[in-house]
């Protein structure tokens, strides 16, 4: 018998294909698991819907819970309802960890580019800062790239979506 | 098909189109920051193209691919080539983003919820192109070529927004409103990239990759 509480845990030990040191729990885009009998159906939100990762990202959610003797149902959720606030605080540790600065809190409205050069980004690898703007994309659709002034190094930035 | 579902087949188009004529500049933008943000900005459009057709479709792919030429319901504004041109590149991404956010911001307060909650998605996403078209805008806002290249392209993006707010769009680039190119004619060059959009799914009907 499937519990969701044994499909939780599965999920939060599948590696997002891109960033492999967060899972997709870390993410928070598992919105919600519901177990009915060996059906396990899953809600799932994209992080940026030209993310070449979400299928890999679907069918690793399938195998895992496929490994635990359950029929997967996972059902893509394209709505706003994501965000990069939901980035659990574990995640937003192992991001920076990896060298990766995690996102500014999402405010009313979308981002601006006066927000984006003006507002403080800190260095994940010296904690400077005096960093700024390199590039607004980066080598995923979810990160861009800033300077850090402090150690002389580009460092990548967690888009805030 | 609902006037609504043909206002999100032409948007659905739209994407799939200017993220395929985007993606021309990877490898050969001026500079790699460039590279990088062409080849992004391609892939978020071609992700919303798909999304959108999702919503109107079981197989996203047929309807992406396996239509013919004339049945696309793209602006000619996204189906214009060209490489090697920087200046209307820009232009063109411009006035996209900015006729885009238009129709985006109605399309938000739709009734039907997936469609509303689709359209904030990839609002939220296209925020970045936004900002990026609004460097290029700062940098290249005083060059010659890069004006007239706005005012070439200007009715072609008049004719993605609703007639009341063509004079708005006009006005934010500093120009006056002049007679839309509607949607409906396809451009030069546009039959030569649906072949090459089309040619794995003509090749091998069905085919999924």
């Amino acid at each position: 018998m499937v519990t969701a509480k044994a499909v939780w845990s599965a999920l939060a030990e599948v590696e997002d294909p891109e960033i492999p040191v967060v899972s997709l729990v870390d993410l928070g885009v598992v919105r919600d698991v519901r177990v009915e009998g060996e059906r396990v159906h899953v809600e799932f939100t994209p992080t940026f819907l030209g993310c070449p990762a979400l299928e890999v990202m679907r069918d690793r959610m399938a195998e895992a819970i496929e490994s635990l003797g359950g029929e997967a149902e996972v059902e893509v959720i394209a709505d706003d309802s994501w965000s990069t606030d939901r980035i659990t605080p574990e995640g937003r540790e192992k991001l920076r960890a990896a060298g990766l600065a995690p996102p500014a809190p999402r405010e009313a409205g979308t981002p601006k580019l006066l927000q984006l050069m003006s507002a403080v980004f800190r260095c994940p690898y010296c904690g400077s800062t005096d960093t700024n703007l390199e590039n607004l994309f980066g080598p995923t659709p979810c990160r861009s790239i800033r300077y850090c002034a402090g150690c002389r190094q580009p460092f990548e930035q967690f888009k805030t979506i | 098909m609902s006037a609504q579902e043909q206002l999100l087949l032409a948007i659905a188009d739209d994407e799939l189109v200017l993220g395929w004529r985007d993606s021309e500049w990877t490898g050969i933008a001026p500079v790699l920051e460039e590279d990088v943000a062409f080849s992004s900005i391609a892939q978020n459009e071609i992700g919303h193209a798909r999304a959108i057709y999702q919503l109107l479709a079981e197989d996203a792919d047929a309807l992406a691919f396996d239509r013919s030429p004339e049945e696309y319901r793209s602006s000619q504004l996204v189906e214009l080539r060209f490489v090697p041109d920087w200046a209307r590149t820009i232009a063109r991404r411009v006035l996209y983003e900015a006729a885009d956010e238009l129709r985006l911001e109605s399309l938000k307060s739709s009734g039907d919820l997936a469609v509303a909650g689709l359209a904030a998605k990839i609002d939220r996403e296209e925020a970045y192109h936004r900002m990026h078209a609004e460097l290029w805008d700062d940098r290249l806002g005083r060059e010659q070529r890069y004006r007239a290249a706005l005012q070439e392209l200007l009715p072609y993006a008049l004719g993605m927004v609703d007639g009341g707010r063509r004079g708005d769009l006009a006005a934010r680039f500093g120009l006056t409103e002049v007679d839309a190119i509607e949607r409906g004619e396809h451009a030069d060059g546009w039959v030569e990239l649906w072949h090459e959009m089309t040619e794995v799914r003509r090749s091998i009907p069905g085919a999924a990759w």
